[in-house]
């Protein structure tokens, strides 16, 4: 949790000052939050709890805006955003057995998109329109063709190498 | 969208202020809606998410109706104004196959495991789905989250039942002021639950449970202790104890047929003694207790004129609305227990001296027309030594359930006898089931005190008015005082308090709308069921009684001078203490996080109150003081959802040491001293 925490440390002042820049108007609650979400790339839970507090109206009203926007993130986002294909040609070619390999190396499931370390997500997406290369996947910029089990753990490390030489 | 189909070809009525409804004429007087006026003419057009005292929504689609000439052609009833010279149609086929998909497309995404549903027999979906002859469902069932909602001690949320028709959202958040629940996600995803999807016991709710009684399905039900209550009357060793709250007697019979307001004390110690109670007893008894312990408080405050306005406390989910929402009150609520506690604990002191058992020994089950009294229960404020003032609550409902499972006739029972003497009572207890009763009851008693023997009546704090407000002169003095149910109510006029646009010296604050007797525990979506006759019901019973003031009751005089004699005894039996609650208990959140060795460790609480006293500005002020001196590195700043210290806010804890009514000089002199 170490990049989560810094992220907080600079980043909580900005949020007292969006709160003092839109004169705590619950009105103003949706541009609130999408500068927070600026601030620190997704919305912290205390963070929405604050903003609720601070405009005076209810934890699950803030919830219930942030939750509604799909522009709206509630789970921090790792360094490498990981897209792996399961649209049609990619799902015969097996991309589940590749999200399978990323969330057992990466101690991720269903629900859980972000390591602990906050290097890596993991997002499914519906086709990336390179079914040439099925499986396929992209990791931040980067395309990755006819994936196998061993190429994951491969590029799993060598991105975590990557981090710490960063 | 033609409404003129076959005969009926209607032009429109020559009466200026009137509307047709399926050739039905209807005169318009001051209904809120065309829903109204259709229901005024005697068609019953269903609907899920209409509620006369919340905001009007639009979300069910059942009340959809055929309006000629208008411009949508089909409408929905309860959002739509009715104007003179509409023609409107509320049965075409167009709105039945309409009627009938909905439901269709509500049962394919809903639960139906109705044979074990706590709403089955007074459910909407049922009746509706029932009234529209829907046989079959032409959709694929939806899977939904299955998993239930356990965590609160009032209320069981089961999402896989829920329609979305948001009244619970509407009620909790108009009515009570609150918004545990509210809608998130959207679309097919779209679901009603609480901030972070977290437990309903772990949020903002107070148990109140009037979302239950809004619930049109089984979504919100109340969280049952009937299992524990047959086994604790199973249980050879135990002695079970009833005590009969005073709202319960003119609701029971509604669940069996009767009408409302029908006094059936009589039937249901008979009932509960088939049952294997071993004593029933009546909680009017520890009403009239509570009535005098509160009357001596209060007149002491007023005396001395401090902690004044007094607020009543029998109501357990006001008691925790305000240790949430307005602690720095807290030390203005009574200290009085409420008339179950009360009871649990006094019957427990005599019982187990009369019977030379000890109080482990002891169940008392309170029958209440409650949910939040479950929670009040499982408080550890309300016991004795260790030992709980009542073991088990279950509602009116849920007892007229356990009858049923004991195949128990109710209608055709005899009528049985409470157990003396902690059963006798006043008038001034009984009418505690209804808003205004336990500020009657308290006026009563200080007349009585003060005016040597005199008997009156306060009827003007009858009415069912949400807030009641009034000044009465007793003896030589004047007392103002206001009466309120319904949370938001509270909330309204307590702020004119603290803003000193209203002074008052007695406020009584129930939390449901109508106080006890429109408890979430009270059997509800039957056509009998009615507020009016229960209130009636009650202030008739106490009219019948030969004595109406509460320190009138002899057993309580003869309890007062054998047993209640030392006023240390009187404490622990009868009164208790609250906690200020934070309203947010997720733990701290990290502000700044130290990178090198601490050597500074600072928390702020950004609770409401201490946020209104300048909080924020103070952490601006902190974290440039930190930075300009260079401790960035070695200072872990945290913030908190209340310090629970919210008359001295604001709060900030340097190195473990609190500080109250902070300022930027006085954190920075105590930084100085630890460095």
């Amino acid at each position: 949790m170490q990049k989560n925490t810094q992220e907080f440390k600079t980043n909580f002042e900005t949020v007292c000052a969006i709160l003092e820049k839109h004169e705590f108007n619950p009105h103003m609650l949706v541009p609130i939050l999408q500068e927070v979400q600026a601030a620190y790339s997704y919305l912290p839970e205390d963070v929405m709890n604050y903003v609720a507090n601070a405009l005076k109206i209810t934890p699950g009203t803030v919830f219930g805006v942030a939750t509604f926007y799909s522009h709206f993130a509630l789970e921090s986002k790792g360094k490498y955003i990981i897209r792996v294909c399961n649209g049609t040609a990619c799902h015969v070619r097996k991309a589940v057995e590749i999200i399978k390999v990323f969330q057992t190396e990466l101690g991720l499931d269903d629900k859980k998109h972000t390591s602990d370390d906050n290097l890596f997500t993991l997002e499914e997406v519906a086709c990336i329109g390179a079914c040439g290369l099925a499986p396929v996947i992209t990791i931040n910029d980067d395309v990755y063709g006819a994936m196998t089990k061993e190429k994951t753990i491969e590029l799993i490390n060598k991105y975590k190498e990557e981090a710490v030489n960063a | 969208m033609n409404v003129h189909k076959g005969s009926d070809l209607i032009t429109a009525p020559s009466n200026e202020n009137v509307i047709t409804v399926d050739s039905i004429s209807v005169t318009l007087e001051d209904e809120n809606n065309l829903l109204e006026v259709i229901r005024k003419a005697g068609i019953e057009l269903p609907t899920f998410c209409y509620h006369s005292d919340l905001s009007v929504y639009g979300a069910c689609r059942m009340c959809m109706v055929e309006v000629l000439d208008h411009p949508s052609g089909v409408v929905p009833a309860c959002s739509t104004k009715a104007h003179p010279g509409m023609i409107v149609k509320t049965n075409t086929k167009l709105i039945r196959d309409m009627r009938k998909m909905i439901i269709e497309l509500m049962l394919a995404s809903h639960d139906q495991s109705c044979t074990v549903c706590p709403k089955s027999g007074v459910c909407k979906l049922q009746d509706i789905a029932a009234q529209l002859g829907v046989k079959d469902i032409r959709f694929k069932p939806m899977q939904k989250e299955k998993q239930k909602d356990l965590s609160s001690a009032c209320i069981v949320r089961d999402p896989a039942k829920c329609i979305l028709c948001g009244d619970c959202v509407r009620m909790c958040d108009e009515i009570q002021s609150i918004g545990a629940l509210d809608f998130a996600y959207r679309g097919a995803q779209a679901r009603v639950i609480t901030r972070g999807n977290k437990g309903i016991g772990d949020v903002e709710c107070v148990g109140c449970g009037q979302c239950v009684k809004a619930c049109p399905v089984g979504a919100l039900t109340v969280k049952t202790n009937i299992t524990d209550v047959w086994n604790d009357i199973h249980d050879k060793g135990k002695i079970v104890v009833a005590q009969i709250a005073p709202a319960v007697r003119v609701a029971i019979g509604e669940c069996f047929g009767e009408k409302a307001g029908e006094n059936n004390v009589g039937k249901m110690v008979s009932a509960l003694k088939i049952m294997g109670f071993d004593r029933v007893y009546d909680t009017c008894f520890a009403a009239d207790i509570t009535v005098v312990e509160e009357g001596k408080e209060f007149f002491a405050r007023y005396e001395k004129g401090e902690r004044l306005p007094q607020f009543t406390s029998c109501c357990p989910a006001w008691v925790k609305f305000a240790e949430s929402y307005y602690p720095d009150l807290l030390n203005q609520l009574s200290t009085v227990k409420s008339p179950m506690s009360i009871f649990g604990a006094v019957c427990k002191d005599q019982l187990s001296k009369e019977l030379g058992v000890p109080h482990e020994q002891i169940s008392v089950v309170c029958i209440a027309p409650c949910t939040a009294k479950k929670f009040e229960a499982t408080r550890p404020e309300f016991s004795v030594d260790g030992s709980k003032d009542v073991d088990h609550v279950i509602t009116t409902e849920e007892l007229a359930r356990m009858i049923r499972e004991h195949g128990i006739e109710f209608n055709k029972l005899g009528i049985g006898s409470l157990d003396m003497p902690l059963s006798f009572a006043t008038g001034g207890a009984i009418i505690f089931g209804s808003t205004g009763g336990v500020c009657e009851a308290v006026l009563r008693f200080a007349a009585s005190q003060l005016e040597t023997g005199a008997e009156r009546e306060f009827k003007q704090f009858r009415s069912d008015d949400g807030i009641k407000i009034g000044e009465v002169s007793i003896g030589d003095k004047t007392l103002r005082l206001a009466v309120v149910s319904g949370l938001s109510n509270a909330r309204t006029v307590i702020e004119k308090v603290k803003s000193g646009a209203e002074q008052f010296d007695l406020i009584e604050v129930m939390a449901c709308p109508g106080g006890c007797v429109n408890g979430a525990g009270q059997p509800d979506g039957k056509d009998n069921c009615d507020n009016v006759l229960r209130t009636q019901g009650l202030f008739d019973n106490d009219a019948m009684l030969q004595l109406h003031v509460s320190h009138a009751n002899p057993f309580l005089q003869k309890l007062y001078n054998e047993e209640l004699n030392d006023s240390h005894k009187v404490h622990k039996l009868l009164h208790t203490s609250y906690k200020n609650r934070r309203l947010i208990a997720d733990g701290d959140f990290v502000l700044n996080a130290a990178t090198a060795k601490k050597k500074l460790d600072l928390t702020i609480c950004f609770g409401r109150s201490c946020f209104e006293q300048g909080a924020q500005q103070l952490y601006g002020e902190l974290m440039k003081y930190v930075r300009d001196n260079g401790l960035e590195a070695c200072t872990e700043f945290k913030g908190r959802f209340c310090a629970t210290k919210c008359v001295r806010g604001p709060v900030v804890i340097v190195n473990g040491k609190e500080i109250e009514h902070s300022t930027l000089d006085k954190i920075v002199d105590e930084i100085r001293e630890g460095i």
